[in-house]
């Protein structure tokens, strides 16, 4: 897996770049996951202040409510719901696809052509999820922001000054680019899992959906794993 | 036709992230983007306990500035202040670190003086105050010395 990554990083380093399927495959990871990370991030949001604004009454500090979901955002929730997402929406199509390309011979004939199927299949999912989940992760805080502010400010009255004022004065700007580096790691592992588990599909429709379902599982326990990782070395 | 749809479409989409990118990193993150406007000013302090970085320096209250950085010089504390273009700082203001709230983060007030001449650029305000160390008061006072 590992020589897989690394001629795939090659890959892309080096001219030519097929740029049409790059594009395609932006669209297709970025563009096509906007709808479904609008709506769990603005959920995600609504229910850190709903739940934030119980556990703080207790304390009587709900005035903390905006540095707690922006920060809770950032750094962990939106990274890692983000990268779950867009593996069960895009990742289990890219194995998928790959998998059938590989057991109707689509693979081979590419080779045969004299197409380096590292550069018209890997790259432009590779490089596709590396612009994709930082975008994605950006749209998912700002909207889990105003989704905490909605529920936190007009339905259970803390200030709009206070929610915006305090999130400005406890988020930092390593808390930002802590969450970026993250989701760029993620966009990593999410390409690298299903690209793989798709160019070396077992045989057959049955080969090709359980090559889907281990890299659907296998890229999200990795994203698990490796955000633990990444937390305790970046903060 | 389908090409351009797809290319508006990926387009859009990196608008839109960049956007919030620059959202997120421009309110929340204060980044500067255009390169501090204004300009800065020194003060050093015997303790700068609890002040970082980023900061806010308030006159009256009103914010007008940011800790830019803080250094260890000479086993004191020199912090550089950036101010907006259009503060002015005498120069027998006093800079003094308080603290929003009992528990609340550090920030730099300054007290406005009366004298005529003001701090220019990269000047140094001299009058400062190291914050009240809070764990000290309580102790004065269950020791019975602060009247």
């Amino acid at each position: 897996m590992g020589a897989f990554l690394i001629k795939g990083v090659f890959c892309a380093l080096t001219p030519p770049l097929k740029f049409y399927r790059f594009l395609k495959q932006l669209g297709f990871i970025g563009f096509q996951s906007t709808l479904v990370i609008l709506l769990t991030g603005a959920f995600t949001g609504m229910v850190m202040g709903l739940q934030g604004f119980y556990t703080l009454t207790r304390f009587a500090s709900e005035a903390f409510l905006g540095p707690m979901v922006a920060l809770a955002l950032i750094r962990e929730l939106g990274p890692v719901i983000t990268a779950l997402m867009v593996t069960g929406r895009a990742g289990s199509a890219v194995t998928a696809e790959i998998g059938i390309m590989r057991i109707t011979e689509q693979i081979d004939a590419l080779e045969l052509m004299g197409l380096n199927p590292y550069r018209y299949l890997i790259v432009p999912n590779l490089l596709a999820a590396l612009i994709a989940l930082p975008l994605l992760t950006a749209i998912f805080d700002v909207i889990g922001i105003f989704g905490g502010y909605v529920v936190g400010v007009k339905l259970l009255g803390v200030g709009p000054g206070t929610y915006f004022g305090e999130m400005v004065n406890y988020v930092d700007m390593e808390d930002i680019t802590g969450g970026l580096y993250k989701s760029i790691s993620f966009g990593v592992i999410i390409a690298w899992v299903c690209c793989y588990k798709g160019f070396y599909t077992g045989f057959g429709a049955e080969g090709v959906s359980r090559a889907t379902t281990q890299a659907v599982v296998l890229s999200s326990v990795l994203i698990l794993v490796w955000d633990y990782f990444m937390t305790s070395a970046l903060f | 036709m389908r090409k351009l749809d797809l290319e508006l479409a990926v387009g859009l989409f990196v608008i839109a992230g960049i956007v919030c990118l620059g959202y997120l990193s421009i309110k929340l993150g204060k980044m500067e983007v255009f390169g501090g406007q204004g300009y800065e000013i020194r003060a050093i302090f015997s303790d700068s306990g609890g002040l970082r970085s980023g900061s806010s320096v308030q006159i009256a209250g009103v914010e007008v500035g940011r800790v830019k950085k803080i250094t260890l010089a000479d086993y004191q504390a020199e912090i550089v202040i950036q101010l907006s273009q259009d503060v002015e700082i005498q120069e027998d203001a006093i800079a003094s670190i308080k603290t929003k709230g009992l528990i609340g983060e550090k920030y730099v007030e300054i007290t406005p003086g009366g004298a005529e001449e003001i701090i220019p650029p990269g000047g140094k305000i001299r009058d400062t105050q190291p914050p009240v160390d809070f764990e000290e008061l309580v102790s004065q006072y269950v020791f019975g010395k602060v009247k």
